[in-house]
């Protein structure tokens, strides 16, 4: 960063500035002419998207916690006078917890891009894997985000989920005491949670830093998943993807803003303006919809796994619930080799392509499946088994399909280049 | 000759040094690390809040009464005589956690137990008889459907354990002392 050839500003403050701390030289050189694959789709463009909800989230978080008081007994007041007599308060609120929604739309569609463009592969691993370690830490900040209003949900919410962990053998139950710093979910958990939620944000602020350095190593992936070969494959960041991902943000705003002023608690739970009752659970305990998925795996799990014939039980319908659970987003880690196909995109692996949309279907379904009731039925068979053939699915997919297509696969003609690619269809 | 034995003696030593010095490093990282993450466990407050008196008189048979013990629900449970005969008939070696009635109970009459289902934390249904009580009559867990029975047994679903007993003593015939 600090050494190299530095070109001269035309304007002597700039350039006095950057002779002494290169930093104009660096953005021009990551994003002004940074050469970029010139056939992006608009699936590229919620790389910017979520920069730019992290920083809305960063920014009404803060402004937020100027109003909030992390205490049993006053949460859930200090949220209502935001809602109610904070100038604006109503407003950052709004924002803020959809905002956590929208960011999660945003992410969600950035990892398929991933997975469908097969962007994991190599040079790009630490990319991904870095992006792997954004998301779980994304999941870790909603959740305990969640819990701040404490509302009923937030409350049982936060039960469930922190007793998972006394799921594990032997120190299980040290860790959720640990966890909550008494014998339930009460006023020291919710304290914790608070310092954690305003920290978390600025250590995803920072593995995000990471993650688009690698990016800028490695150069971007692109719809036809080859590699760029020269200047007649790309253009420069700026002024193209700088209007490309200005445009693609104003949409998502623009549905965005249609939440926070239309249908502002759409996405809740309306359990949540109850205030936090430990000795009432609500009859249906759901978790945020960005959670449904992965909550529906965890519940498909309803089995001991034993010796056969005997009692002795190895793995607790509990544990491999949770076991399930972590590994389905663990499992995105080790996809770079999961996957060795020398094709990145499935737009040449016909079979790989089929496969991996039925997987979007199929994570689809399980998040419809997480937010049913647990003794719910369909067509009289027990929602369960519906889950464990949707979780047995996304499995097969990471760990058979994906090895055995690595070898068998023959893939599509691919063109020589991307310039090739998009001229010769008139673009 | 000697030279090169030299430098490898040298990097040998280095090496060793190297190593030594990161690891009581990390050892000292952990030391500084050890009460911090300590402070996170039960202060004395919450621990001193861990024994609670309750008047039991009130209960009348079949009904139950919850009370708040270290943030947590405890079923206090006036069990009927059938309720008490289904809980001792029952085929221990049938059950997933076997646990007798007798193990579970000091008086027959009274079942205490912590009113947190053992899956994942919820609170069960059935204290009050107009709550559904489940497939065995005693508990059932509004979230995943687990089945407790008139001794807090778990007899279906998700959930490994019984409902926990807490340790509690009976002061007089209508006091009891838990924690």
């Amino acid at each position: 960063m600090g050494s190299g050839t530095r070109e001269k500003f035309d304007n002597p403050v700039v350039d006095w500035v950057d002779e002494r701390l290169p930093i104009f030289t660096l953005m021009q050189r990551e994003y002004g002419v940074f050469p970029t694959p010139k056939n992006f789709n608009y699936f590229w463009n919620f790389g910017a998207i979520l920069m730019f909800m992290l920083v809305v989230m960063i920014v009404t978080g803060l402004f937020l916690a100027m109003h909030y008081t992390a205490n049993t007994e006053l949460a859930f007041d200090a949220v209502e006078r935001i809602m109610r007599d904070v100038n604006g308060g109503w407003l950052m609120r709004y924002i803020h917890m959809n905002g956590a929604s929208f960011f999660f739309i945003a992410v969600y569609l950035h990892i398929f891009r991933g997975m469908y463009y097969g962007s994991y592969k190599a040079p790009r691993e630490i990319l991904w894997i870095l992006g792997v370690v954004i998301f779980l830490l994304m999941m870790g900040t909603a959740f305990i985000g969640y819990v701040l209003p404490w509302g009923q949900m937030s409350l049982w919410g936060a039960t469930v989920i922190t007793n998972l962990f006394s799921a594990i053998p032997v120190v299980g139950e040290y860790i959720v005491t640990l966890l909550w710093g008494g014998f339930s979910v009460d006023n020291p958990t919710l304290t914790r949670f608070f310092a954690l939620h305003f920290l978390l944000p600025f250590v995803i602020f920072a593995v995000v830093f990471l993650h688009v350095w690698a990016l800028h190593v490695t150069g971007s992936n692109n719809p036809l998943g080859i590699d760029t070969k020269g200047p007649q494959d790309t253009l420069p960041f700026h002024p193209y993807y700088t209007m490309k991902d200005t445009f693609g943000l104003i949409v998502f705003l623009i549905a965005y803003a249609a939440v926070i002023f239309f249908f502002p608690n759409s996405l809740g739970h309306p359990d949540n303006y109850i205030p936090a009752d430990p000795l009432v659970t609500p009859a249906h305990i759901v978790p945020e919809w960005y959670f449904l998925p992965f909550y529906a795996m965890l519940r498909a799990i309803t089995f001991d796994i034993g010796v056969p014939f005997t009692d002795i039980v190895i793995i607790s319908a509990k544990l491999g619930g949770v076991i399930v659970m972590f590994s389905s987003i663990l499992i995105w880690v080790v996809l770079p080799w999961l996957d060795s196909h020398p094709i990145r995109s499935a737009k040449y692996r016909p079979i790989f392509q089929k496969l991996i949309l039925i997987l979007l279907v199929d994570f689809i379904f399980l998040g419809y499946l997480g937010a049913e009731a647990a003794d719910a039925k369909y067509f009289g068979i027990p929602v369960n088994y519906f889950g464990l053939a949707a979780t047995a699915y996304y499995f097969l997919f990471f760990l058979v399909f994906l090895p055995v297509l690595s070898k068998l696969e023959k893939g599509r003609e691919m063109p020589p280049s991307i310039n090739e690619a998009v001229t010769s269809k008139g673009h | 000759m000697t030279d090169t034995a030299d430098k490898a003696d040298n990097e040998n030593r280095r090496d060793f040094l190297q190593l030594t010095a990161a690891g009581m490093g990390a050892v000292g990282a952990v030391a500084a690390a050890a009460p911090l993450v300590n402070s996170l466990n039960p202060a004395a407050d919450t621990l001193a809040l861990s024994t609670i008196e309750v008047d039991i008189s009130g209960i009348p048979v079949g009904e139950s009464r919850t009370v708040f013990w270290q943030g947590k629900p405890v079923f206090i449970r006036h069990r009927t005589e059938e309720e008490i005969k289904e809980a001792q008939d029952v085929d221990v070696s049938a059950l997933s956690d076997k646990q007798t009635d007798e193990e579970r109970v000091q008086k027959p009459e009274w079942l205490i137990a912590v009113g947190i289902c053992t899956h994942l934390g919820c609170v069960p249904n059935g204290s009050k008889s107009t709550e559904p009580r489940g497939e065995y009559g005693g508990w059932l867990c509004p979230c995943h459907g687990s089945h407790y029975d008139t001794s807090g047994r778990i007899r279906k679903g998700p959930a490994p354990k019984n409902l926990p007993v807490p340790k509690y003593e009976f002061i007089s015939d209508t006091v009891v002392k838990i924690g």
